[in-house]
């Protein structure tokens, strides 16, 4: 049986266990109609011409895990910002973790979407939130919406500000031979709220893993969101990351992505504005070696007049690795006083790596800034001369410079504890000790 | 110290060296002067170790040792010294973390540990008075933003850590006003020694009021065409380098 077949024949059994909230039934029905219709996306689609899932669907996948794995904390504490106190939602082979999380329902809901889901006092903010911004005919983000039961489900009310960071973190055991995870998460900032959230997947053993994760987020008027989505997996596992943000005005949407790791990543995030001076910022530093490939896919949607976009990504590949990029920037007519800035930077280390970045400015206002840049290219052979000539070794003086390249990026993090451990990971991946902390 | 022996380069399959031989010894001042195309940048980033040239025929001897094989860093580590013309900028890596990755990689490849914190904090604030330069200073992008004066004055300042035994200070005089241009030559002043050497590449003769050269050496069309002592500068700049051409054309 194809894989295709056992996600829409295993569907009734899933359905069947849970409670029946009648529109989420009829979302996921309809949306495993339209998963069954278009399949997994090919290669003869123009959003996934650089990117392939057919050697990830040849294989077969657990898509509910057969019995509960425990993990012992000083196993995972790695992966915690684990000298920031924080809110965490913790899940093993996507089954919540109770005994490593850390959820909160006072002044603010940092907990489970299968409770929102099932529990009747979220009825409302369901019907008001769920589903409401993922894009129905996309089909991975269907074939999420299908089986949506489980992942995070946060709601920062009206001028609250979050004082602790949230992280979410998807662990796979390794105790099923391959699974398919698709969390679902819903985030809400209500008006003047202020929320920081860190988002990882991490596979503690190497085996198959494909996720398939879709996270719907509201950012209301003059609320501010600061996400960072971690990408450092092991090499047999793989992420496609669905994201889609509305902003309403005055509102502030940063999502920082750093790819260090993984086989396969794609990283759809999509932006759309529902109201006027809205601030979106979309960052990325992507660091590849062996055959690692990641594509990142984006699109903001200006969609009302006098609205800022930032979007910068570097990129950084080694060996066979791949990158691409899709930065799309949508602006209506109405959507006059735009301001839209879109940079895509990549160095290739070795021949074999390879870059395809496709700005994409679709553009029918006539007041607008619009300005976009892509570079392809080696480290600059000047500077790295300048620093061998101080004596550091070669090796040392790639990475520093590599490191340069990317530093704006890192510069706007704003919690201190995770730009560090950043800088820590890319060091590593850069594989050197650079002699001072970052 | 330094000693240069028929030296050939190439770039591109092009000659740009043509048979340089030089001898600096410890303690000595050497100017290098020309005019522009004449070949001094090269030599400088030759002696450094500057893959961009290939060298055809020639060595160049470090205190016994034949360069030809080393990398730019092993040459680093031997005590050579190049201020750049156009020093590079490094965003995000300050110029302390710089100074100490240098410092500790050069110890490192002389076998010792790395200098402890205290130490270095202490040899970072002595130099950097030696150069007028401040705390605020330190802790900026290495190069990012600074203006012609302070890249030049933070060559030197690299210079006065790292201690090499021979210096090659390469257009250091360019972009420079008269007062950077005196804190600059002060404080290669304070550093010369004994011990180490210093070559100056230089087009005008005014850094060479400031930093007086023992010996003067005249650069044209890939060879060493003159030399002389101080007062040979003062006559390139009176004279210009025409009559310069006419000597080499016709033949020394």
């Amino acid at each position: 049986m194809e894989f295709k077949e056992k996600l829409i024949s295993s569907h009734l059994a899933f359905e069947e266990d849970l409670y029946q909230n009648d529109r989420v039934a009829q979302a996921r029905a309809s949306a495993l109609k339209v998963f069954e219709e278009k399949g997994f996306p090919s290669k003869k689609e123009e959003a996934w011409k650089y990117t392939s899932l057919e050697a990830l669907i040849q294989k077969d996948y657990a898509l509910f895990p057969k019995s509960e794995s425990s993990i012992e904390l000083n196993e995972v504490k790695k992966y915690f910002l684990y000298d920031t106190d924080t809110y965490k939602v913790i899940f093993i082979d996507g089954v919540y973790s109770p005994f490593l999380s850390n959820t909160t329902h006072d002044g603010l809901d940092v907990c489970l979407m299968s409770a929102a889901l099932s529990k009747p006092k979220y009825r409302q903010l369901i019907d008001t939130y769920f589903n409401k911004i993922a894009p129905e005919d996309d089909s991975m983000t269907a074939l999420n919406t299908s089986y949506a039961k489980e992942g995070a489900y946060i709601y920062i009310p009206k001028s609250v500000v979050a004082e602790k960071p949230i992280e979410i973190i998807h662990f796979s055991s390794g105790n099923e031979t391959a699974l398919w995870l698709q969390p679902r998460n819903l985030i809400v900032v209500d008006e003047n709220a202020q929320v920081q959230i860190i988002e990882r997947h991490q596979s503690l053993k190497e085996h198959p893993v494909v996720t398939n994760s879709v996270t719907e987020i509201y950012v209301h008027q003059s609320a501010f969101l600061d996400y960072y989505k971690l990408q450092n997996d092991l090499p047999s596992a793989s992420l496609i990351d669905n994201t889609f943000i509305v902003q309403e005005k005055n509102s502030h949407a940063s999502v920082h992505t750093f790819s260090l790791g993984g086989k396969l990543i794609r990283n759809n995030l999509r932006y759309f504005h529902k109201g006027e001076h809205i601030l979106s910022t979309l960052k990325g530093v992507t660091i590849l070696h062996d055959k690692q490939h990641v594509d990142h896919a984006t699109l903001v949607h200006h969609a009302q007049p006098n609205c800022e976009s930032h979007q910068d990504y570097k990129g950084i590949f080694a060996e066979r690795s791949e990158g691409v990029f899709n930065g799309q920037i949508l602006v209506d007519k109405i959507a006059q006083k735009t301001n839209a800035f879109q940079q895509n930077n990549n160095i290739l280390l070795d021949d074999k790596a390879t870059v395809n970045t496709k700005p994409q400015l679709e553009i029918f206002a006539d007041d607008v800034k619009c300005s976009h840049g892509c570079t392809i290219g080696q480290l600059d052979e000047e500077a790295l001369f300048y620093l061998r000539s101080r004596g550091i070794p070669k090796k040392e003086a790639k990475a520093l410079l590599t490191y340069a390249f990317a530093n704006n990026v890192l510069e706007s993090v704003q919690l201190p504890s995770l730009k560090k451990r950043i800088n820590g990971q890319i060091a590593k991946k850069l594989g050197v000790n650079l002699g001072f902390e970052l | 110290m330094l000693t240069i022996e028929n030296l050939h380069a190439q770039v591109e399959g092009k000659a740009i060296l043509k048979g340089i031989d030089l001898d600096v010894k410890a303690g000595e001042v050497h100017a290098i002067m020309g005019p522009n195309g004449s070949g001094k940048s090269t030599l400088s980033s030759l002696i450094a170790g500057n893959e961009d040239y290939e060298v055809t025929q020639g060595k160049i001897i470090l205190k016994g040792k034949d360069l030809s094989e080393m990398d730019a860093e092993e040459r680093a580590h031997e005590g050579i010294f190049l201020s750049f013309q156009y020093p590079v900028e490094i965003p995000g890596v300050s110029v302390t973390n710089f100074i100490k990755t240098a410092l500790n990689a050069n110890r490192k490849a002389k076998g010792l540990e790395d200098m402890p914190a205290s130490e270095l904090l202490k040899k970072i604030r002595e130099k950097a008075k030696l150069l007028e330069i401040d705390s605020k200073f330190l802790s900026r992008s290495l190069n990012e933003g600074f203006s012609g004066g302070e890249k030049k004055r933070n060559e030197i300042f690299q210079m006065a850590m790292l201690e090499p035994a021979l210096s090659i200070l390469d257009e250091t005089d360019s972009g420079l006003d008269i007062d950077a241009l005196k804190i600059v030559a002060n404080g290669v002043n304070k550093l010369k020694s004994k011990d180490n050497a210093i070559i100056v590449i230089t087009h005008y003769q005014r850094l060479l009021d400031y930093i007086v050269p023992d010996f003067v050496h005249v650069l044209f069309d890939g060879k060493i065409v003159k030399s002389g002592t101080k007062e040979l500068a003062h006559e390139l700049e009176a004279k210009g380098y025409d009559w310069i051409k006419d000597l080499a054309s016709h033949g020394v």
